[in-house]
């Protein structure tokens, strides 16, 4: 195909064909970043917590009276929901991974550690691995006879005096681990939540993701210590049963835990894949935004490609009569227009390239999203010469079945 | 001549009504997102006290230890207890409120409803008049109630609805957490947005309904939500109710009059930092800070990133939308060229073509700018519809009308005026000579 004719007919037609190449390149740059951003926020929602998720439920009170001794209410509370039909395991937790409100530490490796090292989040519980189902690949679970209430800690921690209290340990997980110490065998290492304050890890985790897991790089930092927190607003129960169980057993739980003490208020019941669209809610809705957007563009450049051609054909008609009279075939004259419509794609592409490359520099620079990796720049290509192609068939048709005669006529 | 070219323009138009729809649309569908999401952003950044807003301000101190817990330049976000208590006695500003925020059962009398828990403000005197709440029955408590942990409580419309059906409550009980309470003043509807003088229990769509004095939740014991950040060995209420000393977990906000106050303020804090420092409180060279409220406001980032980049999208696609109908107006006045010259050649002057032409333009950009605003209204019901905690705020008010529309006036000139100057160029005898 000859692209010096294409060439000189564009040259005169300078400022419409740079608009189509401007819209082409403003198409191609916002399509490649959305498309960027879309994979983003599915990569974040697919997020995976490392428990089992479609067997449980929470539940989670507010007592209306202050309840007098809220270590005694939880044990009961506990003992209660264990005999509610189908309930195959309970604990007590201050979050599940997910939840958005938090609770976290600092972590140092050394107590004389100026800057601590990371935020991890902190799970505080008995059986709670167990029971949220996450799986031990090091070491063991908490004991027990290692579990100790918050209060007694915090007094003693308080007083300086840790002597009655068991030896402090921890269970982490595998990407804490490998953050805290790449390479090496993290049981039996130390983790300082104070200055004072040393916990051991005893158990490695394969995964227990954060509470507040809003950026993927470090929603994995998370470690359980033995800690019963007893009954408080921020405290649930979590509950394990079969999947098509948890209906039945949520209601029957909220049921049982109302009759053992009738003084207080359900602030949430909901399963575990409730919690977790919740979470996720938010970006479900921006990656349906960014799709609309993408369709939207789209259909606006295709018509505006179809649009322009039919204008261009409509004009060339005489032109497209002569040369079909001088011998050029259907086919000729078809190519003629699916050449011209892609060189100005392929121009306004290199440009939407650029212009996609700038604008991911600034969203890098205003909303910590990654780099764009080189994969996105074909998607853009290949979409919009496909669009431009489909886009311009139909006029390119209309000019191929000119007829040759139209040359002889005048207007 | 006006009627005689918008004539022209609907008659050209009509020649071509799929090309005119697209064009149409393009820019109503531009214009709609654009309006839609610029008017969320407006909505979201906007002022949630206008004309107070300038003499209120958020006085942070430096009271953290060296161990590099909480770490950072800025100081924390809020004060201690003891803090917040320290510069709420010294009374050093026209007015001050010390705050923290939870939940408190209420325990109707009426049999008929269920105990239920409501958002709290436990806060000091100044707060209602510092911030204008406007009471509809009764009044605030005052300074010497807050010394005495006096069982007072304000309550807000809502719940003054819920539970007197609306009717003047004040000087009635009110059982909450099993203490009693005395009704002292109902607010009217009020519920600043952003949430500015918390943002740690979510910035929009909030308004407690309850009212306590902060000595008397201390005294009681009632829950706190909300942020709470500790260095050394402080447990942010782990094992006690309330969090340690050297936490953070109150706000504090003061009234300036004036920009003098507001400097003098600044140095009030500096002093009682070094005097906290040599009592040996403070081990940090004074780090103090005294933003205004937007300043606090833009420092706390308030506005979800998301819908800033909702806004820049839809932008974007308002530029697209916009070369696209240039384009294609473009083509269609070129289209036209033997008419035009036609008309030239007959003695109509540059300037007449020229402004027949952005009649058909415009003709274009005002229909397109009116189904931008249909579309912006049904984008902005969308936007209600949906979950997220600002859902309610989003409604058009008269700036973003008139920005709507100022906007649909120049896009409808930037894409009719360049076809139009084109079109216009064109020389006469030799467009008629070639055909």
């Amino acid at each position: 195909m000859e692209l010096r004719p294409i060439l000189s007919t564009l040259r005169r037609h300078k400022i419409t064909a740079g608009l189509l190449i401007l819209e082409i390149a403003l198409t191609c740059a916002i399509v490649c970043n959305a498309v960027f951003m879309i994979g983003h926020r599915l990569q974040h929602m697919d997020m995976t917590t490392g428990i089992d998720e479609h067997a449980l439920v929470q539940v989670q009170l507010a007592a209306i009276a202050p309840t007098p001794d809220i270590y005694a209410r939880a044990r009961e509370d506990l003992a209660v929901l264990r005999q509610v039909p189908g309930v195959q395991a309970v604990a007590l937790t201050n979050q599940l991974p997910l939840q958005g409100d938090s609770s976290n530490a600092s972590l140092k490796l050394d107590p004389a550690q100026r800057e601590p090292t990371l935020s991890a989040s902190t799970y505080f519980g008995e059986d709670l691995p167990q029971t949220m189902g996450a799986r031990l690949v090091a070491g063991r679970n908490l004991q027990p006879d290692e579990i100790v209430n918050a209060d007694v800690v915090v007094k003693a921690l308080a007083s300086g005096n840790t002597k009655g209290l068991p030896v402090a340990v921890t269970v982490i997980t595998q990407a804490l681990a490998d953050r805290l110490w790449p390479g090496q065998n993290p049981l039996g290492k130390t983790i300082y939540l104070t200055t004072q304050v040393g916990v051991r890890v005893v158990g490695v985790l394969a995964d227990l993701a954060r509470a507040n897991a809003y950026n993927d790089a470090t929603a994995h930092y998370s470690l359980v210590l033995p800690l019963f927190m007893g009954v408080g607003k921020n405290q649930s129960y979590v509950i394990r049963t079969r999947p098509q169980d948890r209906e039945a057993v949520l209601k029957a739980a909220v049921a049982a835990l109302k009759k053992a003490d009738p003084q207080r208020v359900v602030t949430r019941q909901r399963t575990y894949d409730e919690l977790r669209g919740k979470f996720f809610a938010n970006d479900r809705a921006m990656a349906g935004i960014l799709v609309g957007v993408i369709v939207a563009l789209l259909i606006v450049t295709a018509l505006g490609i179809a649009g322009l051609a039919s204008f261009w054909v409509a004009q060339r008609r005489r032109t497209i009569g002569v040369r079909r009279a001088l011998g050029a075939t259907r086919r000729n004259i078809l190519n003629y227009f699916q050449t011209e419509n892609f060189l100005l794609a392929t121009i306004g592409i290199a440009l939407g390239m650029v212009l996609a490359y700038g604008i991911n520099l600034f969203l890098m620079l205003h909303y910590e999203l990654p780099r764009l990796p080189a994969a996105y720049f074909p998607i853009g290509a290949v979409v919009l010469w496909l669009i431009g192609q489909a886009a311009v068939l139909g006029p390119a048709l209309r000019a191929a079945a000119v007829p040759p005669v139209v040359a002889t006529r005048s207007v | 001549m006006f009627g005689y070219y918008l004539d022209l323009a609907l008659h050209s138009l009509k020649r071509n009504k799929a090309l005119t729809a697209l064009m149409v649309l393009a820019i109503a569908l531009g214009i709609g997102a654009s309006m839609t999401t610029l008017t969320v952003l407006h909505v979201l950044s906007g002022d949630p006290l206008p004309g107070r807003s300038g003499t209120l301000y958020y006085p942070q101190v430096d009271a953290r230890d060296d161990s590099g817990i909480m770490s950072g330049k800025e100081p924390p976000p809020q004060l201690t207890e003891i803090d917040g208590f320290n510069l709420l006695h010294a009374k050093r500003a026209d007015r001050q409120a010390l705050m923290t925020g939870g939940a408190v059962p209420i325990q109707p009398d009426s049999a008929a409803l269920d105990p239920f828990y409501v958002e709290a403000r436990y806060t000091t005197a100044d707060f209602f008049a510092m911030f204008g709440a406007p009471f509809r029955y009764g009044r605030g408590w005052n300074a010497a109630d807050d010394e005495a942990k006096a069982r007072d409580v304000v309550i807000g419309s809502e719940l003054n609805e819920r539970l007197f059906g609306g009717a003047n409550s004040v000087g009635r009980t009110l059982r909450m957490a099993d203490s009693l309470f005395r009704i002292v003043g109902v607010l009217g509807d009020w519920a600043p947005s952003p949430h500015f003088y918390d943002l740690n229990t979510g910035s929009y769509g909030y308004a407690e309904q309850v009212f306590i004095p902060l000595q008397t939740m201390l005294d009681l014991h009632l829950e706190h939500n909300g942020s709470t950040d500790c260095w050394g060995n402080g447990t942010g209420g782990v094992g006690t109710i309330y969090p340690a000393p050297s936490c953070v977990w109150m706000q504090f906000w003061v009234q300036l009059d004036t920009p003098a106050k507001a400097a003098d303020y600044k140095e009030f804090l500096v002093h009682y930092s070094e005097q906290q420092k040599a009592l040996g409180r403070f081990v940090k060279v004074p780090n103090v800070r005294l933003r205004n409220l937007m300043q606090w406001l833009a420092y706390q980032q308030v506005v979800p990133d998301d819908v800033r980049l909702q806004a820049g999208l839809a932008f974007g696609f308002l530029l697209v939308c916009l070369v696209n109908t240039v384009g294609l107006m473009l083509a269609k006045f070129l289209r036209r060229a033997n008419e035009l010259s036609v008309r030239r050649a007959l003695g109509a002057s540059r300037r007449a073509l020229f402004a027949q032409l952005l009649i058909e333009s415009g003709v274009v950009g005002l229909t397109g700018g009116m189904g931008g605003l249909l579309l912006a209204l049904l984008g902005l019901w969308v936007v209600r519809q949906r979950p997220s905690d600002y859902a309610a705020l989003a409604h058009l008010d008269p700036v973003m009308l008139l920005t709507t529309f100022l906007l649909a006036l120049g896009a409808s000139l930037l894409a009719g005026l360049l076809p139009a100057w084109r079109a216009c160029q064109i020389t006469p005898a030799l467009q008629l000579k070639s055909n």
